[in-house]
């Protein structure tokens, strides 16, 4: 091992030399990136915490295997921040080419967090072949990511919406407002909770209720003012005030994450949690790892709805490869594997007047799985606010809730 | 090997570069890691806008309101989880040495030290959860709860539940640590003579091995004290979370989306290293003021209450057999989660047994778990053999290391892991190191080596040297003696050595993640990731799957060298 100071001379020297740039594939000559992703083993960086989600990424693998001759590794995160970070150390480094990550599963505050610092692959997600099975007018959400546009940096994949599964044999009627959630809260102290915040569905809980009580939600949809933070929010920190104490443990402490929360559920400490996924809970029954009397709803003033990208960053290694793989992930083959509960149950990103009669009966054959709402019964799609929010709003929740022991 | 017959200069001069060699593969990352956390602790990191040396990472660390919080858990946990490690231990090796008891005691550790910490939080969690393994046998029936009550028993505010963690970790390390001790402070005269002179077993260990056996032990001590201090794995799952532990926030802050909370985290890692060395100064005043105290008690001349005695006997050895106890009944539980298909409150046992978490799992098991291995037994091998070097090279030189050299040694284990390891990252990226098992690997070696040495060092040294002189009269040279004589002989202690450096390398999780640019899939890695999700039946098969593949080593370690003896004695 050389000394530390031989160490730091040798990553002067690399940082000093020309770094030769890579040849982003074009996407347009789709032939040309097949033929360059054949036999490069792509990174995917992706959550690695719920076995479901785990064993599509192992199918995804198997298939790009055999069509394209692509090599699938799916690194398996903690945190989809380890990835960003991973990016940033590369690129503090100098290391512009050859990188850690060919493609990461990502949306939200991680994408801005690299668009912004140009980080990313410049635009290819409209050349890929599959992208005319999805039609971004009439689903805004494959192209607005937080209400950031995508510019063709990131590839839709799947549509989560956030639904509260709750254990019907314990719950009668399930509280469809904040405040009727509050009500319930304060009559079965300690049988709700949240993951929580900097936990994704922490901060959709809190997004979720201020879309809900905010006096008006469309400033959501715009960066954070200071001016009038303290007047939109100040009806979500009441209503957490009062919530807190009631929730699971008495608000001082918190699962960590969504999987988590349904081992909760599970283990019968808690009756109502809250998801990402409207087929989760049919997804975990069907596992025999949630009890079958657990059914979802969703709140009456509509729910936040978002869609799941792949990114891939400016130095990847095989980013042909990782075309590649974005491109299999929005065709009817896959979304409709996605989107069938057995399998995981994803909402799908296409729309189905582009698909053919025999691409759409994929789609028409899924069932229903026990716990999840028919199409009809998930009621409006609210938008994601602004990522500024989730900023914020995580460090206000810190403040109040996260270290006030 | 008629050339190796005559002590030929050249050798020697190779035998004396490998203390230094040792020491560049110990040293060099912990100090490279150490300069890529300060600088951007000051301000310095370019590309993310570091605007030059300022103090303003500190300041915005400052105002993180859980910062207070997290700093007094931090410390609490550390001091308190070390301070009843080490009063366990010492009352049992104090009121048990000498008996079969304590050598049973040693059998029964010797496997749980080789449990990862992850796997004992898990377990361990699972068994006193208020919907855990011992909420569920005393329900229905003795508390009246038909569902879990919500009680605040894991992530607790006071950190109890993680100093509980710790404890069953800590106790079989310490443990073994101060048996190893023994022999070298003459424990068993110092012994007879308190006992002739009429005191109690408790009290005169305590009077007359005490003392000496501390001066072992010390860094050991520091070590389990800074562990304890920053570990991340063990924090996240048993932990408090409002705040948490510093370093989990720490790890939190590198893993933010928003980049200028890089500064703030590596201003974190700063101070997460000065507490540790705040905490060593104080238990360093500590350990003055308690040897002031049995200085004077010595004096006093007291025999020691039989009574009493009998009962710290009784109640120090109860402690640990309850420690060893929840750390094998939580991997029972574990396994048990493996197996099972659904399990609701208050059921002490599954509802139904399957196989599907194992058929689940089996495909994505082959890689991590080659991965484990490469990486186990090449970092063990090549600990082994710098080890072996330095040993040999003190006996040729007649060198008995320094106090410094100690201290060399167990630095990357009391350097806290969040405190270099991201800066290591940083840099490794910089000299092309980057993301490869061999860099993974170099980074294992860090953490391996010392145990190496630690379970090595004594038993070469205790090794008979006319054993040598014989040889070398019969013709041998220095590297024949090590090959043919010294080496077969000391065969268990070397097996035994690269098991636990096998293990250590198994257990790794931040230097493989960080490292390995996420890339090199370990068992571990693989395990905590799944961790995060929460699915204690896939959690279970891949803590079991760890499990068998350290046991296999220390296994190995004890039967290789019978059957080898067998096999000599056979032959002669």
């Amino acid at each position: 091992m050389p000394s530390p100071l031989a160490r730091l001379a040798a990553a002067a020297l690399i940082a000093a030399a020309p770094v030769a740039q890579a040849q982003s594939p074009d996407p347009a000559d789709w032939s040309g990136v097949l033929e360059e992703a054949r036999g490069q083993t792509v990174f995917w960086h992706a959550w690695g915490g719920s076995p479901t989600v785990n064993d599509f990424i192992a199918w995804v693998g198997d298939e790009v295997q055999d069509r394209y001759g692509v090599t699938l590794e799916h690194v398996k995160l903690t945190d989809t921040g380890e990835a960003v970070s991973r990016v940033i150390a590369e690129h503090a480094a100098g290391q512009d080419t050859g990188g850690a990550v060919d493609l990461i599963w990502i949306n939200g505050e991680n994408f801005a967090a690299l668009q912004s610092r140009g980080l990313l692959q410049d635009p290819w997600v409209t050349e890929l072949p599959n992208w005319r099975f999805i039609d971004p007018e009439a689903n805004p959400a494959t192209v607005t990511d937080f209400t950031l546009p995508t510019n063709g940096q990131e590839a839709p994949w799947g549509l989560a919406q956030v639904v509260f599964p709750y254990d019907a044999a314990r719950v009668e009627t399930p509280p469809r407002s904040m405040a009727a959630l509050l009500d319930w809260a304060r009559e079965n102290p300690g049988r709700f909770a949240f993951p929580q915040p900097p936990d994704f569905l922490g901060h959709t809980f809190l997004k979720q209720a201020l879309s809900e009580l905010a006096p008006d939600p469309a400033a959501l949809q715009a960066p954070v003012d200071d001016a009038t933070y303290d007047a939109i929010t100040a009806p979500l920190w009441d209503f957490m005030d009062a919530l807190t104490p009631h929730l699971w443990r008495g608000g001082a402490a918190y699962p960590t994450s969504g999987p988590q929360l349904f081992q909760l559920m599970a283990d019968g400490e808690i009756d109502i949690a809250i998801s990402f996924s409207p087929n989760e809970a049919s997804n975990l029954i069907a596992n025999v790892t949630l009890q079958d009397s657990v059914r979802t709803f969703v709140m009456e003033a509509g729910s936040l709805g978002n869609a799941s990208f792949v990114a891939i960053p400016y130095n990847a290694n095989a980013a042909a490869g990782a075309m590649v793989v974005a491109d299999f992930l929005m065709s009817p083959e896959a979304q409709a594997e996605m989107a069938n509960p057995e399998v995981w149950g994803v909402g799908t990103v296409l729309a189905m007047d582009r698909l053919s009669a025999e691409d759409r009966a994929r789609f028409d054959d899924l069932p229903l799985g026990i716990a999840t709402l028919p199409a009809e019964a998930l009621g409006a799609i609210l938008p994601e606010p602004h990522p500024s929010w989730v900023e914020r709003l995580e460090a206000d929740w810190t403040a109040r809730y996260g270290t006030a022991q | 090997m008629g050339a190796m017959t005559t002590a030929a200069p050249v050798p020697r001069s190779l035998w004396a570069w490998a203390p230094a060699l040792t020491v560049a593969a110990l040293i060099g990352p912990v100090a490279a890691g150490l300069i890529g956390t300060l600088a951007p602790a000051l301000g310095l990191h370019p590309t993310l806008g570091g605007a030059g040396l300022s103090l303003e990472p500190f300041r915005a660390l400052m105002d993180w309101p859980g910062l207070g919080r997290a700093v007094w858990l931090s410390l609490w946990v550390g001091l308190a989880s070390t301070a009843l490690s080490l009063a366990i231990v010492i009352l049992i090796v104090a009121a048990w040495q000498g008996t079969r008891s304590l050598a049973r005691v040693e059998r029964l550790l010797s496997p749980l030290l080789s449990v990862p910490h992850a796997a004992a939080a898990l377990g361990l969690a699972f068994l006193i959860a208020p919907s855990g393994w011992i909420a569920r046998l005393i329900s229905p029936w003795a508390t009246g709860w038909d569902r879990p009550p919500d009680l605040l028993i894991l992530h607790d505010p006071g950190g109890l539940a993680l100093i509980a963690g710790l404890l069953t970790k800590e106790v079989p390390f310490l443990m073994l640590m101060t048996l190893a001790a023994l022999p070298q402070a003459d424990a068993a005269a110092r012994m007879r003579v308190a006992r002739a002179l009429g005191y109690g077993q408790v009290t005169g260990w305590l009077k007359t091995v005490l003392p000496a056996i501390y001066r072992q032990i010390r860094l050991p001590i520091y070590a389990v004290l800074a562990y304890a201090m920053s570990t991340v794995d063990m924090a996240v799952i048993l932990g408090p979370t409002t705040p948490p532990v510093l370093a989990v926030q720490v790890v939190a802050w590198m893993h933010d989306p928003d980049l200028s909370m890089r500064f703030q985290a590596a201003a974190g890692a700063v101070l997460q290293l000065a507490l540790v060395i705040g905490a060593l100064a104080l238990w360093r005043i500590c350990e003055m003021f308690g040897s002031a105290v049995l200085t004077r008690w010595r004096g006093s001349g007291g025999r020691g209450n039989p009574a009493l005695e009998r009962l710290i006997a009784r109640g120090a050895l109860g402690l640990g057999v309850a420690l060893a106890a929840m750390l094998i009944a939580g991997l029972a539980g574990l396994a048990a989660w493996s197996v099972a298909g659904l399990w609701s409150f208050p059921d002490p046992l599954p509802h139904s047994l399957t196989l599907r978490s194992w058929t689940r799992a089996a495909p994505g098991l082959a890689d991590p778990l080659r991965e484990t291995l490469i990486i186990g037994a090449v970092a063990a091998a090549v600990s082994l053999a710098l080890v072996i070097a330095c040993l040999e090279a003190e006996h040729r030189t007649g060198r008995t290391p320094s106090d410094a050299a100690r201290w060399l040694l167990y630095l990357p284990l009391i350097v806290p892991q969040v405190a270099f390891l991201t800066g290591l990252q940083t840099l490794a990226i910089g000299v092309g190191l980057d993301g490869g098992r061999a860099a993974v690997i170099a980074a294992h070696i860090v953490f391996v080596l010392p145990y190496v040495f630690l379970s090595l060092s004594d038993p070469w040294r205790a090794w008979d040297r006319r054993q040598a002189t014989v040889a070398h009269a019969l013709g041998a040279g220095p590297l024949r003696v090590l090959w043919a004589v010294r080496l077969p002989m000391l065969l268990q202690p070397v097996l035994t050595a690269a098991a636990v450096g096998f293990a250590v390398s198994v257990g790794q999780y931040l230097p493989t993640l960080l490292v390995g640019a996420g890339r090199i899939e370990t068992l571990t890695t693989e395990a905590v990731a799944l961790s995060s999700g929460g699915d204690r039946r896939i959690v279970g098969v891949y803590t079991l799957v760890q499990f068998v593949v350290l046991v296999i080593p220390f296994a190995a370690a004890l039967l290789v060298p019978r059957l080898v003896q067998r096999r000599r004695a056979d032959n002669g």
